[in-house]
């Protein structure tokens, strides 16, 4: 079951933001979570809103799946939302009930909070579910790479990020086989409270531990014998070439990010908000 | 092509107490050859294979690869790049998350262009009969096409000669029918010389040559037919004969004039077929 887990949930469809080259779409998305901060009003949310739908339209991932995006992360926005609405110090007072206290502010805020997160998960998701994990880390890698001149081990970085891929999941399935084979010699993981599960665990991760450490020599042996010394002197077989669907997807932030950046200066608002 | 001289080596535990595991093993590999390398677990035969390119350096002894000292280690690499090793386990020498890009990943090593990259890749894969799975990744393959990626991923490098230890050994029958079929097709149809480091006896009678080692000597160095003859030696060693070999010879014993040399199942069929004639 374990092993059909997708990691970093990529969904390979051909879609044009699918062919973005990795480096511009991880600029894009640092740059449209900064964006995300200067939307403060009726109209910015509206700007983001419309770009972000658009951007998962034109991706062809389904938009259910990005809505479960959000589930995870459902918990840490509720309850900003709720810090907010309660501690914000405000004069509008629309409810008051013993300690309690909601002002427009506070609830203005709360939405705020709440619109931004959202954003966030929807768009970082969104560069994992059209970015393939080996992009994504030649990208970083890529991006990385001026930096190695001052002593960034980028190199190292992408191939600790593929060699993690590459091994989640067999070293779920070992986890897996090694629960079943405890479960069988009569170990019990289901029953008792939080510290007796912990304990319970022990014998699960002793093991696996172990067999990651022999999995690892055994690796860098493999590895060895492939020629590996490093990344200097390396060449890729994936080359990345900047393409017009590059120059037009810039052209697009270029016009999203003015459109924020005005928004946010003029301060238009839509019915007073 | 390889050359193994007065190979002598030995493990040293903490306590300071050493065991020699090889005990001067000479040997010649010659280009094109398939050759089986038996022994019984313990018996020095995966300590040798990883003296063949410089896992192991030699504590007496020499061993050349293509005139390359092993132990010259300014030509480490050059000794690395001639003899591609394939090991037990699957999962531990697949690099990447997907077949295409790990079978790159050594051609990437050797800083060669990106065109020439992609067609050894494609070749190699075409080679291990893997083709349709370049796209997929390793961890949602069975066994034996795990193993077959990594044959393909030391193919790309162009290496002179492969070793494999014991790549089999990990793998259900399926999975081992087709990596040993692809292992024959690499010698037979592309002239890939093979060491082949295994003690299963099916698997070695594909071989040409058959070197036996016990207790790190050399025991026995013929073809697969002549080794196969002596089944009383090999099991004193702790080595089976194939069934097939077994029958024959428990019917001469028996008297019954029958070739002492039989291998496979369909010459067994034949001279048994002759004796009721």
């Amino acid at each position: 079951m374990l092993k059909d887990i997708t990691l970093g949930q990529y969904f390979p469809l051909d879609s044009p933001i699918h062919k973005i080259d990795p480096r511009f779409k991880i600029i894009f998305t640092l740059c449209y979570i900064v964006l995300i901060f200067f939307a403060d009003s009726l109209a910015g949310y509206l700007a983001v809103a419309l770009f972000s739908l658009s951007i998962v339209a034109l991706s062809k991932v389904k938009f259910s799946i990005v809505l479960k995006s959000i589930k995870p992360l459902a918990v840490i926005i509720v309850f900003t939302a709720v810090i907010n609405i309660f501690f914000t110090a405000g004069d509008t007072v629309l409810f008051e009930w013993k300690f309690l206290k909601i002002t427009q502010e506070g609830l203005l805020n709360a939405v705020n909070m709440a619109l931004r997160l959202v954003f966030l998960v929807i768009g970082s998701s969104l560069l994992t579910y059209t970015t393939s994990p080996i992009m994504l880390t030649d990208g970083i890698e890529r991006l990385l790479s001026p930096f190695s001149k001052i002593g960034l081990p980028s190199h190292e970085l992408a191939m600790m990020m593929t060699i993690a891929l590459r091994f989640i999941p067999t070293l779920l399935e070992e986890t897996e086989k090694i629960i079943m084979a405890q479960k069988a010699r009569g170990a019990d993981f289901d029953s008792g409270n939080i510290l007796r599960r912990a304990k319970a665990l022990i014998p699960v991760l002793v093991p696996l531990f172990i067999s990651s450490f022999r999995r690892a020599d055994e690796l860098a042996t493999a590895m060895e014998c492939r020629c590996y010394r490093g990344g200097e002197g390396r060449t890729s077989m994936r080359q990345l070439r900047i393409g017009r669907i590059d120059w037009v997807s810039l052209l697009v932030m270029i016009i999203f990010a003015i459109v924020i950046i005005l928004i946010h200066i003029t301060n238009f608002k839509i019915m007073g908000y | 092509m390889i050359e193994v001289k007065d190979l002598i080596y030995s493990y040293v535990s903490e306590d300071g107490t050493s065991e020699e595991v090889l005990k001067n093993v000479s040997l010649n590999i010659k280009q094109g050859e398939f050759v089986a390398v038996l022994g019984h677990n313990g018996s020095g035969k995966s300590t040798f294979a990883k003296h063949l390119n410089a896992i192991f350096l030699p504590m007496g002894g020499k061993v050349y690869v293509g005139g390359i000292d092993t132990a010259d280690e300014s030509r480490l690499w050059d000794v690395r790049g001639k003899v591609g090793m394939v090991f037990q386990n699957p999962d531990n020498q697949i690099v990447a998350s997907i077949v295409e890009e790990d079978v790159a990943f050594a051609p990437e090593n050797l800083g060669i262009e990106p065109a020439e990259i992609r067609r050894r890749v494609d070749d190699a894969l075409e080679k291990v009969g893997m083709s349709e799975y370049k796209k997929h990744s390793p961890h949602m393959l069975s066994g034996g096409q795990k193993q077959r990626v990594a044959i393909a991923g030391i193919i790309a490098m162009k290496p002179e000669i492969i070793v494999m230890d014991e790549p089999t050994a990990m793998l259900d029958p399926i999975g081992r029918r087709e990596v040993i079929q692809t292992i024959e097709d690499l010698n037979s149809l592309y002239g890939i010389t093979i060491v082949l480091i295994t003690h299963n006896m099916d698997e070695a009678v594909k071989a040409q040559r058959v070197v036996v080692i016990d207790s790190g000597k050399v025991i026995m160095d013929d073809t697969a037919r002549n080794v196969f003859k002596n089944v009383e030696l090999l099991r004193e060693v702790g080595l089976d004969v194939p069934q097939a070999t077994l029958l024959a010879w428990e019917l001469r014993k028996k008297g019954y004039n029958i070739r002492d040399d039989v291998l496979t199942v369909d010459e067994c069929t034949e001279e048994i077929y002759k004796l009721c004639r």
